[in-house]
């Protein structure tokens, strides 16, 4: 079963409507470490929030094999050495690539849906590369807010039961879960739209109350599957001006992109072409605010507010 | 999660499709009514006979001439039965068990009363003994004495059927009926004593046996001979004397030649017995049936609701639901079904058990009751986590892909 997790311990400063302009947040106490999975972040500060070495996936096997995810050419051997990345704790990062580059199996690994063939991947210090199958759900359940382009929201849900679904599934008591949601969506600015179904939302509406959904449990990463490939031009913009919010506030974001407009307001642009890593452009610094909000440091006070 | 969410999601999911929900808890419906109402027939069948052997009288033995269904060899000669056997078998000193003897007459005759024609199927001729030990209770008047026996004397106690048929309301105790040509005044009615069997028991005329003898019959053999025991556990002994004084009466010495038969209620009981118990248990395998029809069609139901919410499925999974999450939640979806369905086909089988079904009166049976909702919840879990287990295992990457 789940346990009481600590979650629902955490002061009010957690909870995702009371977020300080602080960037340098201190870690959450670990939910995971009562089953084993501690992070080890050793005494040199906080682990990178991803850390990917050597990172292979093929699909099929012998000569039909494709390789996904390969990685560079070892100039020494011939053979292929598998990705390495690392994003550090608040970064803000644009995964791009034509489809069929790897950029999808990335996510896959990433966010824990998909394990690799070979290569390691430590995710906030854990080694996901060892969990069974319940700790998985627990690290996705804990580690990661997920977007999708195609939203993927629970049908005939409405938007609040919506946002407190991973809080339902971490044990969190029955009040702090709606207090909790009710704070995620305010802050995406669907205040007045809580007891909406899906089908009673438009695109826009239905992608922010995914965010809501993918940050209410304060993960330790937002991570973005091509969040605007369905969404009009202006609902583009709120959605990316909420994710660039989240991420002025101490929020690491994983974003994944085939436009160079939505890459724009990331920090650091990564990009992929047949399964290995290109391109890799630092926008902005990692401890500053992202590009896009560059002109005004402070968080805009009307978080509360209706963005549209 | 704690129960009361799960089960909120269940209903949900339910909800979602709610002619879907509809038919496969009609299919449990139908199931479990079937059990309880078919097992209620079947009982209700079985006591009706047993309630019907009991008004013929438990003490009673019947005493009936030719060879026994089973007996091989048999008799070279079959004496008939006479007065004369009667009157041996009424020795109480051979037959210390035998408490009264009714010997019989029977035969069918039209009554005719005031241009009212009426046929009587069995006009009965007999002596006063014959009222106790066939159970027969006189509602209006009075039996007739051994005094109208011994002067031959004109008079009948009539069945409740022939009394409506003949005299409609009217009290037919004082008045005259005629009866095959002869006139016979009528001294009692008889309560009546309903039946199942293909002969209505309250359609007869009972009148003393030489009367009956002198007008139609003549004095030849009996039909049967009417005997009563002293109890119901003398029954036994005194067919054991009865067939020793009568293999007396008849000259027989080999025990395996009887040229009569003597039966009791209770093996007749004992017969109908068994063919009711055959009967309930092909109703109630027949229900089993319908039940397990149901089952099927909740794993079908809940694979297709699988198929259809993979991808629900997969969100669900991507947020952290753990697999036991999923699990608990098609398990309950399913269990929720049968009991809903199991629930309500109770309601069914206990409105229709009030019911008279092609002239049964179906009596339920409580462990029935119990039995087919239980089986109906275990079917649900069972018939439902092969389709709970596809999900809860389901990938959430190939399920998130799913279209």
């Amino acid at each position: 079963m789940i346990p009481r997790l600590r979650l629902r311990r955490r002061g009010p400063a957690d909870v995702p409507g009371a977020i300080v302009s602080s960037a340098e947040n201190d870690p959450p106490p670990d939910p995971l470490a009562a089953h084993g999975l501690a992070a080890d972040g050793g005494p040199w500060g906080p682990p990178p929030v991803i850390d990917v070495r050597s990172l292979m996936k093929t699909y099929g096997h012998g000569e039909a094999a494709v390789h996904a995810l390969a990685g560079p050419y070892d100039p020494a051997t011939g053979e292929r050495r598998g990705v390495d990345l690392t994003v550090k704790r608040g970064d803000f990062v644009a995964v791009m690539g034509s489809s069929g580059s790897g950029k999808s199996t990335l996510m896959n690994i990433i966010g824990c849906l998909d394990v690799p063939t070979s290569g390691s991947y430590r995710l906030d210090g854990i080694d996901v590369g060892g969990l069974d199958e319940h700790q998985l759900s627990l690290v996705r359940n804990r580690k990661i807010g997920f977007v999708f382009q195609s939203f993927n929201l629970v049908p005939r849900t409405p938007a609040l039961a919506q946002v407190e679904l991973p809080l339902a599934y971490a044990g969190v008591r029955s009040a702090d879960r709606r207090q909790r949601a009710v704070a995620a969506l305010t802050l995406v600015g669907l205040g007045d739209r809580m007891d909406h179904r899906p089908n009673e939302l438009s695109g826009g509406q239905q992608q922010r109350v995914a965010v809501a959904r993918a940050l209410v449990t304060s993960p330790a990463m937002l991570l973005a599957d091509e969040p605007t490939g369905n969404l009009d031009s202006r609902s583009t913009a709120e959605v990316l001006g909420i994710v660039d919010r989240l991420n002025a506030t101490g929020r690491t974001v994983v974003l994944i992109t085939h436009e160079d407009e939505v890459a724009r307001h990331a920090k650091r642009v990564v990009r992929l072409v047949d399964g290995q890593i290109t391109e890799d452009v630092r926008q902005a610094p990692v401890d500053g605010p992202p590009p896009a909000m560059a002109p005004v440091p402070a968080l805009p006070s009307s978080t509360g507010g209706d963005p549209r | 999660m704690n129960p009361f969410e799960t089960l909120r999601f269940a209903v949900g999911g339910l909800a979602a499709n709610k002619v879907r929900s509809g038919l496969t808890m009609l299919g449990v419906l139908i199931g479990v009514a079937a059990v309880i109402l078919l097992l209620a027939v079947g009982n209700g069948s079985s006591q009706a006979v047993k309630d019907s052997i009991e008004k013929l009288g438990t003490n009673s033995l019947t005493v009936t001439s030719g060879a026994g269904f089973g007996a091989t060899g048999g008799a070279t000669t079959t004496k008939p039965l006479t007065v004369d056997d009667a009157r041996a078998l009424a020795d109480t000193k051979t037959n210390p068990d035998v408490r009264s003897v009714a010997p019989e007459v029977t035969t069918s005759q039209t009554a005719l009363y005031q241009g009212t024609s009426h046929t009587v199927s069995q006009v009965v001729g007999t002596y006063p003994a014959y009222f106790e030990a066939s159970n027969s209770k006189v509602v209006k008047g009075d039996y007739f004495s051994a005094d109208d026996v011994l002067n031959s004397r004109k008079v009948a106690v009539i069945g409740s059927t022939t009394a409506t048929d003949l005299f409609g309301t009217a009290d037919p105790v004082g008045k005259q009926l005629v009866l095959g040509g002869t006139p016979f005044t009528v001294v009692g009615e008889l309560a009546t004593k309903g039946g199942t069997g293909f002969q209505d028991p309250d359609d007869v005329v009972i009148a003393p046996l030489p009367t009956v003898q002198n007008a139609f019959t003549g004095f030849g053999s009996l039909n049967q001979i009417l005997v009563e025991a002293t109890s119901a556990t003398a029954t036994t002994p005194a067919q054991n004397e009865i067939t020793t004084t009568l293999m007396g009466q008849h000259g027989i010495s080999d025990p395996t030649a009887l040229d009569f038969r003597v039966s009791s209620q209770t093996s007749l009981l004992t017969t109908q017995a068994s063919t009711n118990q055959t009967f309930t248990v092909l109703l109630g395998a027949v229900a089993a049936i319908s039940l397990l029809v149901g089952g099927i069609g909740i794993t079908n139901i809940m694979l297709v609701t699988v198929t259809e919410r993979t991808r629900e499925i997969g969100i669900r999974k991507a947020i952290g639901a753990p697999k036991g999450v999923i699990l608990g939640q098609f398990l309950t979806e399913s269990t929720l079904l049968s009991l809903v369905g199991g629930g309500l086909g109770v309601a069914v089988g206990l409105i229709g058990s009030r019911f008279t079904i092609v002239g049964i009166k179906p009596v339920v049976i409580p462990e029935s009751v119990v039995g087919a909702l239980a089986i109906a919840v275990a079917i649900g879990l069972f018939f439902g986590s092969y389709p709970a287990n596809r999900a809860a295992s389901l990938r959430p990457i190939e399920a998130l892909r799913h279209e």
